[in-house]
């Protein structure tokens, strides 16, 4: 059925879903488009749960980190008191940014235009000339930096919503919670995010990382050299390899895959090139997991990777190493990435030096993989300026399938439906 | 006598003698040869690039870097630039090395520390990236001639976002 008569003289939808008939397409418009990128603004980012930081970032009172979330100026810091707070980066005063580090420790941050200074909760504790004021002229707050509106962690890890009606986190995050166990469970001691911000980008519209993110239909064919790196290092890929493909589709746009890879994992899982030592550290984790959390569950954390998007712009992968994301757009056809490792809090050296080391053969603008992913995204953008005559991609690989895998497309329609029902509405 | 000439003479190695050995190293770099520009190195040596705005002391083995190559990985990096299958890099972009303010910073006459200022243009596909910052390298004399032991790469940059990736050698 042609596009015309399906949709019957109307205009077609960004997100043309007739999966019953093994139609799913996405409009080239919905990456190009300056108006799809302002509702995005509006409809999304203004309204969904956004990762901010790691707990373990601000992990003594008095630390602080600024940091960009869609463009806002962000404070992250904890009081005198051990309390996590958020606020906007700007003085009440004249809008300059009070706080000019990227990070660091405080007691109080000060604005060195007029000398206004708060404190760790962002209440107005000095400024010159005081005098000069009214008697209430901060009575209802309005000479204290402004917090955002709303800020929930789960496990460690601390989002912010720019809607003071949001639902509340854990109900946002919903199936994905699981899944976020699941990583979190790794150390009996909670996990930490190690010193060190990939901060990087792409020449692309930021759904197209959120796509690539979980997409296991890529990984042979984009990242040949990175397999190729593996069987040259290991000699052999092992036969430790669990048989699972997996996508999950977890409502309310977040979807993950889970499944069997030959690569090594920090969480005992060796490869040959680990040697005898590597083994036995990973037989040590397994046994501590098997202790912990029962064989099942510990065989699942210890042998399965996890590629999982949290709509809209988070992504937790646990692959051969863990590595946290955020994406957001500064424009349709440009993102800026920020990445993270975790790793279990207490770590021993040599281990954590073998994590950053797994990391790094994949993972980030220097990886053996990334910098691949990168150019492919960078080609779909500049492949767009064709729409007009070349207009739709698609996204139906799996709909005729009974038991999907992760080379199927399940998680990007999980994503694309929920970014059609918030700037397209519900359709009929 | 200058502190640079004081040390030079007591390693027995010149700055011009190191000046030639970089230049050397960003030509190979600028034509990507990089089987010939792995030569360079001896056996064992490592090759990191922290993130944008690191200090110098800087860890990889606590700290998540861009690039933290031992000589296992190196050579493997190597072999994967020369791929077409290394699509970021095929076709090959253009590259420029620009290579200044050379230092001798100290040593013996068995390994040196040398530091240099770069800015390594990229080009590809009518986009221009810039990198820059500093080189800090260990080097040897083997056999009269110089090899590199340890080199980072240091970025000036806040971060990388306009330049997207580190994908050459930078």
């Amino acid at each position: 059925m042609g596009m015309e008569m399906a949709f019957a003289g109307q205009t077609p939808p960004l997100v043309d879903d007739r999966s019953a008939n093994g139609i799913f397409r996405v409009s080239r418009h919905a990456f190009v488009e300056q108006s799809v990128f302002e509702s995005e603004q509006r409809e999304i980012f203004n309204k969904c749960w956004l990762y901010l930081g790691h707990d373990s970032e601000v992990a003594a009172p008095g630390d602080f980190l600024t940091r960009s979330v869609v463009g806002r100026k962000i404070i992250f810091t904890r009081n005198k008191a051990g309390k996590v707070g958020a606020f906007f980066n700007t003085c009440p005063h004249r809008g300059a940014l009070v706080c000019r580090e990227k990070q660091g420790s405080a007691n109080l941050f000060r604005c060195f235009y007029h000398s206004w200074a708060f404190d760790l909760d962002g209440k107005l504790i000095n400024r010159p000339g005081h005098e000069s004021y009214a008697d209430d002229a901060n009575a209802n707050g309005e000479h204290n930096l402004v917090p955002v509106p709303r800020l929930e962690s789960y496990r460690g890890l601390y989002f912010l919503n720019f809607d003071r009606n949001a639902c509340d986190l854990a109900s946002y995050l919903g199936n994905s919670m699981e899944f976020i166990d699941l990583v979190m469970d790794q150390s009996a001691d909670g996990m930490e995010v190690i010193g060190g911000t990939q901060e990087y980008g792409f020449k692309a519209n930021w759904k197209l990382l959120a796509e690539n993110s979980a997409d296991g239909y890529h990984g042979q064919p984009t990242h040949a050299t990175y397999f190729d790196y593996v069987m040259s290092t290991n000699g052999n890929l092992g036969d430790n390899v669990v048989k699972i493909s997996k996508p999950h589709d977890l409502g309310q746009g977040h979807a993950v895959v889970e499944y069997g890879a030959p690569w090594g994992r920090p969480i005992a899982k060796a490869v040959p090139a680990w040697g005898e030592e590597g083994e036995r550290e990973a037989a040590a984790l397994r046994a501590d997991l098997t202790q912990r959390l029962g064989a099942e569950r510990a065989d699942r954390i210890a042998y399965t990777n996890r590629n999982m998007v949290i709509f809209p712009n988070f992504v937790i992968n646990d692959i051969m190493a863990i590595t946290l994301r955020t994406f957001e757009p500064v424009g349709p056809g440009q993102m800026r990435v920020n990445a993270w490792a975790l790793g279990p809090k207490g770590e021993a050296p040599k281990a954590r030096e073998r994590r950053l080391y797994n990391f790094l053969e994949f993972l980030g603008p220097g990886g053996f993989a990334t910098p691949d992913d990168c150019e492919a995204l960078a080609l779909c953008q500049e492949g767009y300026s064709n729409m007009a005559e070349a207009g739709w991609n698609d996204i139906s690989k799996g709909l005729n399938q009974e038991r999907p895998t992760i080379e199927d497309e399940v998680q990007m329609r999980a994503f694309w439906r929920e970014w059609s029902r918030r700037i397209e509405g519900e359709r009929a | 006598m200058s502190a640079q000439l004081k040390i030079a003479e007591r390693l027995s190695v010149s700055r011009t003698e190191i000046e030639d050995f970089l230049f050397e190293e960003a030509a190979l770099l600028d034509d990507w040869k990089l089987t010939e520009w792995l030569a360079l190195f001896e056996p064992g040596a490592s090759y990191h690039v922290p993130p944008a705005g690191s200090p110098d002391d800087a860890d990889p083995a606590a700290t998540l870097f861009y690039v933290m190559d031992d000589y296992h990985r190196l050579s493997e990096r190597v072999k994967r630039l020369l791929k077409r299958t290394a699509h970021v890099e095929y076709p090959h972009s253009r590259c420029r090395h620009m290579i200044s303010n050379v230092r001798i910073l100290g040593g013996d006459d068995r390994a040196f520390t040398v530091t240099s200022n770069f800015a390594t243009y990229r080009s590809k596909r009518g986009r221009t990236e810039l990198y820059f910052g500093h080189h800090n390298y260990v080097m040897t004399r083997a056999d009269g001639s110089i090899r590199i032991r340890q080199k980072t790469s240091f970025l000036d940059s806040d971060d990388i976002a306009e330049q997207g990736k580190v994908s050459i050698i930078i």
